[in-house]
């Protein structure tokens, strides 16, 4: 088992990994720019590296910073977190170069999955449905229009270094290309530091349902169960919950199952997702391999009682997985609220700024994932992320009032956040039924 | 400071940009004539990226930050000296 690991990340889940590390005896180095210096993560790890200015491209997507705090401090292993490095191949490739295991996939697995016509071509072998478009990384204007008269529009350009919502432009008709195009390739080369994009057909009202995958490196691959994430606002996902209101056994077993191929294939390992776009004839088009822990990880933790930071961990030190696909029971349901440090009655502006009069939700089927503490200044160069609310209960129903009555104990001055916003969610007659698709935000905001 | 000069603040505090995209050029120099309403530069807070407009045209006398220098609050980014 690894003695330290370098976390390269800061936030919210550069504690989540501490927190794993320090259960598990290891030793954990943080790295900081000089925004950060005051994060919570540099106060709960054993060390903290200093990588550079708060630019991320200064710091946290500073690859030559970073790989040498780990060789400074004697890291054996380097977790990216989520966003950042975490899909970067080269970054990947590099650790391998100096003797670091990075937690996750292979460089190699990466590359795939950012590599969307390979990607495509392995699901099309292996009778995956998957969307019309996405053939490799558009170069040009001509070659996105043309590609567009094929599948038809409407179609959306996406970046292939990250999710997140960040490079992504839905396209309605011809002379939206261009902009859209370069829009795009900006926002994805200030996110990922790659302003590759690619382009697909963009269906239209669907779930945004995904499965939590995990591979060893023994060639073992387990589905946990999925996670509906079609709250989103911009691409960006708010609320996910643990299962789906739309899933029952059979298509869980059939998108498990196809998830589970695709990693076999491309011979993942460590955790991932795949993304579905599910119609409402509950048809499932694979959409991307998410090849990274994602945010959302702790509602798949909260219903199958398994720690996903501490699998990873135990994945890239060479353990098998303990579980097979009979051993991995759902239990209740869980719903996350992604908690943003913007102004909901100001257009979501963001508002970074010192935290003052803390209160944090807490009591019974309560988790709170943050960084954010009484006195703490929230730096205005990275996201607007300041933490997730998550909680448990038996069932949907229950877990709904849990969500509603742990929002409402949320308090804070100094910085604006969303929390009034996730109440009217949980508040609005069609989210409590569980009738959501992608365009649920945008038909709350029309009828107010 | 002449009482013909004024200076450019920044109404966020972020990151400061003076190009639209790091390929292209900058949207002002120094020297430059600019109207009012025209963009000065970009400044991005938590990903977000908002255009500063001059509230008053002249001539940019002195741009006081570097490309991606992080701004706090009511900084003061150019001299601008008003026609």
């Amino acid at each position: 088992m690894f003695k330290k690991i370098l976390i390269a990340n800061r936030g919210e889940i550069a504690v989540r990994i501490i927190r794993a590390c320090k259960e598990m005896d290891i030793k954990t180095v943080a790295v900081f720019s000089d925004a950060d210096k005051e994060g919570l993560h540099v106060k709960y790890a054993d060390e903290a590296v200093n990588i550079g200015k708060p630019l991320s491209r200064k710091s946290y997507l500073n690859q030559e910073s970073i790989i040498r705090a780990a060789k400074e401090t004697g890291a054996e292993a380097i977790h990216p977190g989520y966003g950042f490095l975490s899909e970067n191949e080269s970054f990947a490739k590099a650790c391998e170069n100096n003797g670091l295991v990075f937690i996750g996939p292979s460089a190699e697995t990466i590359a795939i999955a950012g590599n969307k016509s390979a990607a495509r071509k392995t699901l099309l072998d292996l009778g995956v449905r998957v969307i019309p478009g996405g053939e490799g990384v558009v170069s040009s204007n001509e070659e996105a229009l043309n590609l567009a008269e094929r599948v038809g529009y409407p179609v959306i350009i996406k970046a292939s270094g990250g999710g997140g919502g960040r490079g992504m432009r839905i396209i309605n008709k011809t002379s939206d290309m261009e902009d859209g195009l370069a829009m795009a390739s900006g926002e994805a080369r200030a996110a990922f530091g790659n302003p590759d994009v690619y382009l697909e057909k963009y269906i239209e009202k669907p779930r945004h349902i995904e499965i939590q995958i995990m591979g060893d490196s023994h060639g073992n691959h387990v589905y946990l169960g999925e996670r509906e994430c079609s709250v989103q606002k911009r691409y960006q996902k708010l609320i996910e919950e643990s299962p789906s209101p739309f899933v029952d056994g059979d298509l869980r077993r059939k998108m498990g199952e196809a998830a589970v191929l695709v990693a076999r294939a491309i011979g993942y390992r460590n955790a991932g997702t795949m993304e579905f776009l599910v119609d409402k004839d509950k048809n499932f088009y694979f959409m991307e391999v998410n090849s990274r822990l994602q945010v959302e990880h702790p509602v798949t933790e909260l219903v199958t009682g398994i720690d996903l930071v501490q699998q990873q961990i135990l994945i890239a030190a060479g353990a098998d997985l303990k579980f097979n696909q009979d051993d991995i029971r759902c239990n209740g349901w869980s719903m996350e609220c992604r908690i943003n440090a913007e102004d909901p009655d100001d257009n979501f502006r963001p508002t970074p700024g010192v935290v003052k009069d803390l209160i944090l939700p807490s009591g019974p089927g309560v988790r709170v994932d943050t960084f954010i503490y009484e006195g703490y200044e929230v730096p205005p160069f990275y996201d607007s992320l300041i933490g997730k609310l998550i909680v448990w209960a038996e069932d949907r129903n229950k877990a709904v009032k849990r969500m509603h009555r742990a929002l409402s104990e949320f308090r804070v001055d100094g910085i604006k956040t969303t929390v009034p916003f996730h109440m009217k969610v949980f508040q609005n007659d069609l989210f409590v039924k569980g009738d959501i698709d992608t365009h649920f935000l945008e038909d709350m905001d029309k009828d107010g | 400071m002449s009482p013909r000069t004024t200076r450019i603040q920044s109404p966020l505090a972020g990151t400061f940009y003076r190009a639209p995209s790091p390929d292209e050029p900058p949207f002002v120099e120094a020297g430059q004539k600019i109207e009012a309403g025209d963009v000065v530069c970009i400044i991005e807070s938590m990903k977000v990226f908002t255009e500063l407009r001059a509230e008053q045209g002249g001539i940019v006398r002195n741009i006081l930050v570097e490309d991606e220098d992080a701004v706090a609050r009511n900084q003061q980014i150019m001299e601008v000296e008003i026609s």
